[in-house]
């Protein structure tokens, strides 16, 4: 009978205190077009194209984005400029598709495509979520100041001879037998 | 005109006044919630939200007005109704204050009891004429509900009747000058409460429209107006019930004369709507089975047991 009376009432009402207590307590809620939230660097939102501290596109059109997407959004063409340098021709992300999962990022080895904390991407006409490269690349170098691909790597570029890379040895020469 | 108990003015100022609290209390609902819950509620239409109960009742009554073809139509539109009228005329026997109220019924208890089991017939007939098997279900838990708590509903207040002496209303409260009901009778206010709840199928015992089995139970096919009467049928049953249990149990408009004795009627009336509240916010529904023996095995024997002994002391006072 005890058991009875504990379970039945004594509990109860025990809920609806602690309940009732929650009055005090302060709301989780964030009024969103209010107040806008306070996102985080590392949030994976809006995808962007970063450029080298030089000002030029960091995309070398390797296809590794376009390969590691899971829903196969991206879409790129490669094209290369008279100075040997790599560049998309076209570059397109379909937003409609994407679903931030940030492997294009993690997949580019010059740290060109980048996830941003911007998530307001909401559109009326849906051939509007398809970006094309104008609209992708920003004017900054987006999280790596400093990197710039084809100052480190040992590819051959107009202005910038074999041994002429960052931290790079000039190529030893197999057929000399001079020191 | 003068404002006494049946006078036109009255009449007209307690049915307006009624249904626009029931109305209201759409939106107090959701805003407690949201305040036990640590949300916001509605908060954007109007001051403090205020106007979510004008924008819903535009899109009420802008929606198709719909009958399922394969329903019964006349008892289809018939259900809706009911409740509503069934309800309002249980308010005209609850004497708000001295001179306000609509009948000074010598039967007030009894008629109450009687209009509640008349609301039965609305649930019974809205999902039985629906012709699906959700809204058929549902009618069928709420037939069996309502029936089974109204006895003990019933026998719960007989302890209060006997303190009394008589079943009008008014002179209930009255006689709770030197005391409330509370306190001799709380057994019987704990088992008003539960039936109450039970009567208005509101959570925890909203098991007629449990949506996450039923859909929503015998009004799943109604939508509209039709929905609407339902809803605020439903919210009319718990001003009703928190106005009842004010009146058998907390002596009415009786308060200390700094304030009004309406305003005493609408204080004590509110803390139990929000109680009702508290209740949906707070406690999970009981399984069907769990429900009826609740009902049958417990409440039953201790609302005989507490109008036996409720009894035994009437004849004991008497006998002194």
């Amino acid at each position: 009978m005890l058991r009875l009376i504990k379970d039945t009432l004594i509990s109860q009402v025990v809920t609806l205190w602690k309940v009732f207590l929650h009055a005090f307590d302060k709301t989780d809620t964030v009024e969103y077009p209010d107040v806008k939230p306070q996102m985080f660097s590392r949030w994976r939102g809006r995808i962007i194209l970063s450029r080298d501290p030089d000002g030029e596109e960091r995309c070398v059109a390797c296809n590794l984005c376009a390969v590691a997407c899971p829903v196969d959004c991206i879409a790129l063409q490669k094209a290369e400029d008279e100075e040997g340098r790599w560049y998309p021709e076209f570059f397109r992300i379909n937003f409609s598709r994407c679903i931030m999962c940030g492997f294009c990022e993690e997949a580019c080895p010059t740290h060109a495509i980048q996830l941003t904390p911007d998530f307001e991407m909401a559109e009326y006409v849906r051939q509007d979520m398809v970006w094309e490269k104008e609209d992708l690349l920003i004017s900054g170098t987006g999280k790596y100041h400093d990197y710039n691909f084809y100052r480190i790597a040992g590819k051959k570029i107009g202005g910038k001879d074999k041994g002429e890379a960052r931290n790079e040895a000039v190529p030893v020469n197999v057929r000399s037998l001079l020191p | 005109m003068k404002f006494e108990v049946g006078s036109a003015l009255s009449i007209a100022a307690i049915l307006f006044t009624v249904i626009v609290v029931a109305a209201m209390l759409i939106w107090v609902e959701r805003r407690l919630l949201g305040l036990w819950q640590e949300r916001l509620g509605p908060n954007r239409v109007g001051p403090f939200g205020l106007l979510q109960v004008v924008a819903d009742m535009i899109k009420i009554f802008t929606k198709e007005d719909w009958v399922p073809p394969f329903a019964d139509r006349f008892s289809f539109l018939l259900a809706p109704p009911i409740i509503m009228v069934v309800i309002l005329l249980s308010f005209s026997v609850i004497p708000f204050a001295p001179g306000v109220g609509v009948i000074d019924s010598d039967i007030g208890v009894l008629f109450v009891l009687a209009m509640a089991s008349l609301g039965a017939y609305s649930v019974m007939l809205g999902g039985l004429s629906s012709n699906n098997k959700y809204a058929l279900l549902g009618s069928l838990r709420a037939a069996a509900q309502m029936v089974s708590y109204e006895v003990f509903m019933g026998i719960s207040l007989l302890g209060v009747v006997a303190l009394a002496g008589t079943f009008n209303l008014r002179e209930i409260v009255l006689s709770q000058a030197d005391g409330w009901y509370i306190l001799p009778q709380c057994v019987g206010f704990l088992i008003f409460v539960i039936a109450g709840v039970a009567e208005s199928h509101r959570l925890p015992f909203d098991i007629p429209e449990a949506e996450q089995e039923i859909v929503a139970g015998y009004h799943t096919e109604y939508s509209g107006m039709k929905f609407g009467m339902f809803f605020v049928g439903e919210y009319l049953g718990v001003v009703l019930v928190s106005s009842l249990i004010v009146v058998l149990f907390f002596g009415g408009w009786l308060g200390p004369a700094f304030l009004p004795p309406i305003v005493w009627f609408v204080l004590k009336a509110s803390v139990f709507v929000a109680f009702f509240v508290l209740l949906r916010a707070a406690i999970p529904r009981p399984r069907y089975d769990q429900l009826m023996n609740y009902g049958w095995l417990f409440l039953l024997p201790l609302s005989l047991l507490n109008l036996l002994l409720t009894g035994a002391f009437v004849l004991w006072q008497e006998g002194m």
